[in-house]
């Protein structure tokens, strides 16, 4: 990947606690997948910022090599990628999600 | 190609049981991306994996058919 887009790629990941890349915003989504997100987060209470892939392809692109995750939406804590929807899910269930938030 | 998938899957991971559904009903809005199926896999190798890295060695699996056919996948890891 070329150093550019990963530098772009973790100023984003490392700018806010909780961050999603996500298809729409938080507010509209568009897609069923990264509203479940955005909802188990809302629901959570958890705080987060989000990028809108459908809004640069070459990112949407990037970020899937980056994560070694073929689909979105994809959940960072601290930087860390923690998965997409299923994972974001079960996480949420268990209680880890807020673990790894609270951490 | 449920059939392929599933005979990649369980190539991959001997002795693993592998079911797939092919969910895509209910998504016709934007079906142009490719097909949403749910894989359920129970597979002994992912043990002492987390299920990031479990969900990750599925998809590595699958990366021919991410790019084009399959716009979701559902997955399921077990390990019994």
């Amino acid at each position: 990947m070329n150093p550019e887009m990963k530098k772009i790629i973790e100023e984003k990941i490392n700018s806010a606690a909780v961050f999603l890349f996500m298809k729409g915003t938080p507010e509209d989504p568009q897609c069923g997948f990264s509203a479940q997100v955005v909802s188990i987060l809302n629901d959570l209470g958890i705080e987060f910022d989000s990028f809108d892939v459908l809004s640069d392809e070459n990112l949407r692109q990037a970020i899937k090599e980056y994560a070694n995750w073929p689909t979105i939406p994809q959940l960072y804590v601290n930087g860390k990628f923690i998965g997409g929807c299923d994972i974001v899910r079960e996480l949420a269930a268990s209680g880890e999600l807020m673990e790894l938030v609270v951490k | 190609m449920l059939n392929r998938i599933r005979q990649k899957l369980e190539a991959a991971f001997p002795g693993a049981k592998v079911q797939i559904a092919d969910t895509s009903a209910g998504h016709e809005t934007h079906n142009s991306s490719g097909a949403h199926l749910a894989v359920s896999i129970t597979y002994q190798g992912f043990a002492g994996k987390s299920l990031l890295e479990q969900h990750q060695m599925v998809y590595a699996v699958l990366k021919e058919e991410m790019k084009e056919q399959v716009h979701a996948l559902k997955i399921k890891t077990r390990t019994e």
